[in-house]
Parts: structure tokens; C-alpha cells; sequence
């Protein structure tokens, strides 16, 4: 069976070799990048801006940002039907293409999120290693703990309190170089897209625009309810601790500081939402006025075949239903839940009408494509272009950032940054 | 200790003589010294298909998948030949099953999956044939898009993939306004009609000119002004497919119509 046949229905006049070649990870891939994107800028609003409302959720997002970077890849690596060639990008990089600067964008943004870690968590590196130093008869656990750490300091231990302010220099100095990397990083992705020029729906030169915009979006929305979620069990186990150790701060305290956290975040979410929505508004109007030769085939998909999954799910319930959510007073965790839940939905939504609604149409502007996502895997193609394919991207991350925070804990963590 | 005044002077130093080496870059420039050396490519191969000499028989489609080994059953083709009927209401069908490998065997249309619509011959204003290939562009978007540099043109104007260096991303598909390419479904790299480039640099003609009965389908060297072809291109009424991409397309079409997607 040829590539793509699996999944494609194809109805009136449709070239014959045109099939829905970009897939479900290929959705993935630009929501994945956008998570990371996002959740570095809304780390960098603290080290950068100062905005020390988001203090507890700024070390919380770069090290989530620095769980979803390899899972940007991830997607990229599933959908290549010769993955194990995926290295040529790097080896063999051709330059006109937008995909070639991949590698390059992606390691630069990974080192400079790496080095703004190592920064952050340095002092909590030399403390954690002197003091299992000093433990006399390490256990194994202990042992590999020590070796760890003393090799995550680089043989950096000066903590004094001007070495310490170099750090928080070095930190604000990466975090603000990896503002535009980050965009970049997505900006690109949006590029790849908009540069497309077979393309009717895609080719835009607001599209890298639009991208890092939905991106930031996606990004806090996907730090807010994850930072909801683990403060959550940390309530119910400071709740539970409390009985031996009265000097825990109480779950009220923790409560009242999640709000405050949440309530700030939800106010840079809103103000990206808007520009988001704006713009893809923008592009909308803009291809009907125009109107040209294109836009019958766009508007009968934009319209007609893909009306629910753009103007109900994207807009509709993605997007002015958690806008309502959050902009009505006094927030509440549970309202703020539902609010980036929804926001998650709408942006994952736009990602797919881009990619999917731009091959929801053929290249004859005579005929439509429609795709039927592969559910069981029956065959390894159809595992990799599938549901479980796309779920195994998305809960990748979440499983490095919970290994991730075993050594770099994001709680409690006294420092100066 | 390194003073201020003396690492400014090693880097200036550094640099200088940094540049020298990387000057040679633009005194010997490779291609200036190839281009020297031997005179461009004699060749431009280009096509020139005749669509009124078109009865859509698909010999050209069936040579092509022997020829290619594009394996024969699979729904992807390097040529096609596509179907236009036109009715007295203005409306325009446009059909080709399985690329026309078996020709048009019933007048009804097909509409995917199974459905087909039947046009009386009374109703029909116009009718006629297509054939489709790749255009070998001479600005081709698809190895402008290539990631690794695996689709490449050569000097003489056709477009290869490389499939020992193809990753299989599909950029290049996405990026071709025509739908020529398309996944070998043996080889499952990006995979393409070219001009059967191990015949034509053997003196040889593209299997598809080769089985067409009706001479519709001509290829030809638009660097010879002797060429038949060329003669054809540069004298008469000729058109390409989707001039708007700005592709600038290699092959010729006479008798284009405006229905034509």
C-alpha cells in the first residue's frame, strides 16, 4: 500500500499521487515546539522583566521547557519514513530549505536553555553535593547522588555571594538571548509552513507570526495547569505531613499563593490570546477579500468541511469560551483549570487546521482530501502516523519532567534567583 | 598577563590573517574555474505534448510503471493522463482513475470512492485528454525545499532524488504545485518522474514518447535549434501548467484549455 493510502479519502477531481502525506505528528510537532517556546518566554518574564509575581512558576516552566525540548524532535522522528537519516539534516544541511535550519535553531535554543539551567540550579548543585560529602558511609543511592551532582557543578563550587551574583547576571543575560531563539525556534516552524507556495492555505508571511503567538499561548496555558496540578498534590501532602511537621507552611498559605501565581499568569495569557486571535482574524478577512484564485476551494473547506473543527472547536470553544473564563473576576483554580484546558484544546485545533485543513483540499483546487486518523495500530506505519503515535509524543514530556525534577527539584529550593 | 593593547593586537592579527586563507575562496572559485574549463550543458531537455493528438489510451502510463518499476497496482504514478469534460451548463468533470494506467474504459466520470457520474454524450461541449509528468522546472520548488540537499537539478535541467540521502520528510511533495511526487512505496523515499534520465542521456527517448501511438508526446533539447521540438516551442502557440508559481515549467503544452487544473 502506498504511503498515505492508509488514511486518505479522496473525492472528486484529486491528482493521483496527492494523498495526506503530513500527518498527525506533523500536528504534533508544531504544538510540541510551541509548548517549549512558551513556557521558556513565560520563565524568561521573571529572570528578564522582573515580573516577580511569576517568581515560583519561572524555575517551574524552564525546567518543563527543558522536558519538551527533545520531545520536539520526537514527532519529527516519527513521521520521516527513513528517521535513521534524520541526522543528515545536520550532516548535509541545505540551506534553501527552512527544514536545514532545524538542527541548528534546535541545539542552539537547547544549549542556552541547558546553560540558563545550570545557572539557576548551580548553587543548589555545590549545597546538595558538599552535604552528601559530608555523610560518612553513603549508601549506594547516596554514592551516585554525590557523584552527580559534584559533576553537574563542573567544578564550579564558589557559592559566595559574588559568585552568586554573577549567576543571576548570567541568568538574565540567557534568558533574554533565549527570548528571540525561542521565537525563532517557533517563528520557524510557522515559516516552514508559510513558505509553502503549492499551498493555498498555508502560504502567508503572518504565519511564523501567528505561530509564535498561539505558541506563548499553548506554552503558559500548559505550565499553568501542570504548575495547578503538582501544587495540588503538594497541598494534599503538606495536608497529610502537617500532623508531625507543624511548621509546614499550611495548605490555606499554598492556596493563596497558587491563586496569585495563576491569576498573573492568566493575564499574560490572555494578552497573547488576543494577538493570536487578531492576527488569524486578520488572515481570514484578508484571503476573502482578496479572493483570489484560491480562496473558492479555502472557503468551501473553511466554511463547509472543516466549519466544526475551526469556528466550534478552534474558535469557539478554544478560544472565546476560555477568554470568557478568565476575564470574568475573582479566578478560581477550578475555573483556571478549565479555562487553560480549553485554551490547550483551541491551540492543538488550529495546529490541526493548519496542517490537516491545508491538505484537506487538492492542488487542482477541483477536489478534497479528507484524513481519518489511523486509531489501532495495526502496522507499524500506522502507529507512528496514529493516535498512539501522537499520545506517545504527548505524554513523553511530562515523564522527563518528573524524572527531570528528581534532580532538579522545582519546590522549595532557596536560592537568590 | 595579556594587556589590553596586546590582545587587541593578536586579534586583529588573527583575523588578518584569517582573511587570506578564506579570500582564496573568491580568487579560485571552483565553478568559475569548471566554467572555464568547459563550455554549459549542450542539453535542456524539455517536453512538448500535444493534447488534440491525446485519445487517452494510457500506453504512456503503463510503459512508464514497467519502465521505472513503479510497482504496477500501487495508486501512484510518475505520469498521468487526466480526463476534462465540459457540459452545456458550464460545469467541468474532471477524472483519472488510476492515473489512466488502463486508459478510459467507460464514458462515466469517476468522483472517488466508488461513485461516478454519468454524462450524456448530448450534454458534453467539449472533452479531452491531459497527459501530466513532472515539468523539471527550471526554478523547481521542490529542491529548493529538500532539507538534506537529496533532490537536486542537473546541469541539464532535470530534477533526480538521491534515494541512498532522501530522509522521506515529504517537504518536497508539499512544495510541488503539480502533485508529481509522491513516496515509493518499495524504496519509501520521495520518488518522481524524470524524463527517464537513463535513456535520455543515451541518445535514447523517454519511455513514455517511446509507447505513445499518436505522437503526443515529445521530448526534445531546447538548447538545439535543429530540434523538432524546439522548433515547435519557439514558433508556435504553446502553454504551460500553473505559470503563477513562478516554477517556470519545462513542459509545453499544445492546445491548453482554461478548465485544465
Amino acid at each position: 500500500m502506498v504511503h498515505g493510502e492508509a488514511w486518505t479519502i479522496k473525492e472528486f477531481f484529486v491528482y493521483p499521487n496527492e494523498y495526506i502525506y503530513w500527518t498527525i505528528q506533523i500536528v504534533m510537532y508544531p504544538f510540541m515546539t510551541g509548548l517549549v517556546a512558551g513556557a521558556f518566554v513565560l520563565s524568561s518574564l521573571y529572570h528578564v522583566f522582573g515580573v516577580k509575581q511569576l517568581k515560583d512558576i519561572a524555575r517551574f516552566s524552564l525546567v518543563f521547557s527543558f522536558a519538551l525540548l527533545p520531545v520536539a524532535m520526537m514527532p519529527l522522528l516519527f513521521h520521516l519514513l527513513q528517521p535513521q537519516r534524520g541526522i543528515y539534516v545536520m550532516l548535509t544541511p541545505h540551506f534553501s530549505s527552512a527544514i536545514a535550519a532545524f538542527g541548528i535553531v534546535f541545539t542552539t535554543y537547547g544549549m542556552i536553555v541547558a546553560s540558563e539551567l545550570w545557572f539557576v540550579y548551580r548553587k543548589y548543585f555545590v549545597e546538595t553535593a558538599l552535604e552528601l560529602r559530608k555523610v560518612g558511609g553513603r549508601t549506594f543511592g547516596q554514592h551516585f547522588r554525590h557523584l552527580l551532582y559534584s559533576i553537574l557543578t563542573l567544578g564550579a563550587w564558589d557559592i559566595s555571594e559574588h559568585a552568586l551574583e554573577r549567576d543571576e547576571k548570567a541568568v538574565r543575560v540567557l534568558a533574554g538571548g533565549g527570548i528571540p531563539v525561542a521565537c525563532f525556534l517557533h517563528g520557524y516552524a510557522g515559516f516552514i509552513f508559510g513558505s509553502v507556495k503549492a499551498n493555498a492555505l498555508w502560504m502567508t508571511p503572518l504565519m511564523p507570526v501567528i505561530f509564535i503567538c498561539s505558541a506563548v499561548v499553548s506554552g503558559i496555558a500548559l505550565c499553568m495547569i501542570t504548575y495547578i496540578v503538582t501544587m495540588e498534590i503538594r497541598k494534599l501532602i503538606v495536608a497529610w505531613k502537617r500532623k508531625q511537621y507543624p511548621e509546614l507552611p499550611s495548605p490555606e498559605e499554598l492556596k493563596s499563593a497558587e491563586v496569585q501565581v495563576v491569576t498573573m499568569t492568566a493575564r499574560y495569557l490572555i494578552m497573547f490570546l488576543i494577538l493570536a486571535i487578531t492576527l488569524e482574524l486578520l488572515d481570514l478577512i484578508f484571503r476573502g477579500y482578496t479572493a483570489v484564485k484560491s480562496w473558492d476551494i479555502l472557503r468551501s473547506v473553511i466554511y463547509g468541511k472543516d466549519f466544526v473543527s475551526i469556528f466550534i472547536l478552534q474558535y469557539g470553544i478554544g478560544n472565546l469560551v476560555p477568554f470568557i473564563l478568565f476575564l470574568l473576576p475573582r479566578l478560581t483554580i477550578r475555573r483556571a483549570v478549565v479555562g487553560t484546558m480549553l485554551v490547550l484544546l483551541g491551540v492543538f485545533m488550529m495546529r490541526w487546521n493548519v496542517v490537516i485543513g491545508g491538505q484537506a483540499f487538492s492542488s487542482s483546487f477541483a477536489g478534497f482530501m479528507e484524513y481519518r486518523l489511523p486509531i489501532w495500530p495495526g502496522s507499524m506505519e500506522l502507529y507512528r502516523e496514529g493516535l498512539f503515535g501522537a499520545l506517545t509524543v504527548a505524554v513523553t514530556p511530562f515523564i522527563l519532567f518528573w524524572i527531570l525534577t528528581k534532580i532538579l527539584p522545582v519546590f522549595d529550593v532557596k536560592d537568590s534567583h | 598577563m595579556i594587556t589590553r593593547r596586546n590582545f587587541c593586537k593578536k586579534t586583529m592579527l588573527l583575523v588578518g590573517g584569517l582573511a587570506i586563507p578564506l579570500a582564496a575562496f573568491e580568487l579560485f572559485d571552483p565553478k568559475k574555474l569548471l566554467a572555464d574549463k568547459s563550455d554549459n550543458a549542450r542539453e535542456r531537455w524539455v517536453f512538448l505534448v500535444d493534447t488534440y493528438k491525446c485519445t487517452g489510451c494510457g500506453f504512456c502510463v503503463k510503459a512508464c510503471k514497467i519502465e521505472n518499476e513503479v510497482p504496477y497496482d500501487a495508486n501512484v504514478t510518475r505520469t498521468w493522463v487526466e480526463r476534462y469534460v465540459i457540459t452545456k451548463d458550464g460545469r467541468t468533470f474532471a477524472d483519472t482513475p488510476k492515473g489512466a494506467r488502463d486508459g478510459f474504459t467507460t464514458g462515466k466520470i469517476a468522483l472517488g470512492e466508488g461513485m461516478f457520474q454519468e454524462i450524456g454524450n448530448e450534454d458534453i461541449d467539449k472533452a479531452f485528454f491531459v497527459p501530466k509528468l513532472c515539468n523539471q522546472c527550471d526554478n523547481p520548488p521542490c529542491v529548493q525545499v529538500c532539507p538534506v540537499g537529496a533532490t537536486y537539478q542537473t546541469a541539464d535541467g532535470v530534477v533526480l532524488v538521491d534515494r541512498t540521502w532522501c530522509i522521506g520528510c515529504g517537504y518536497c511533495i508539499m512544495g510541488c504545485p503539480y502533485g508529481v511526487r509522491f513516496f515509493h512505496p518499495v524504496y519509501h523515499v520521495a520518488e518522481k518522474c524524470n524524463f527517464c534520465y537513463h535513456r535520455i542521456t543515451k541518445g535514447m527517448k523517454s519511455a513514455c514518447v517511446d509507447a505513445c501511438p499518436f505522437d503526443a508526446r515529445r521530448i526534445g533539447n531546447i538548447k538545439d535549434p535543429d530540434d523538432p521540438v524546439t522548433k515547435i516551442i519557439m514558433t508556435e502557440r504553446v502553454g504551460i501548467l500553473k505559470e503563477e508559481y513562478g516554477t517556470k515549467p519545462q513542459v509545453f503544452y499544445i492546445g491548453l484549455s482554461k478548465e485544465v487544473k
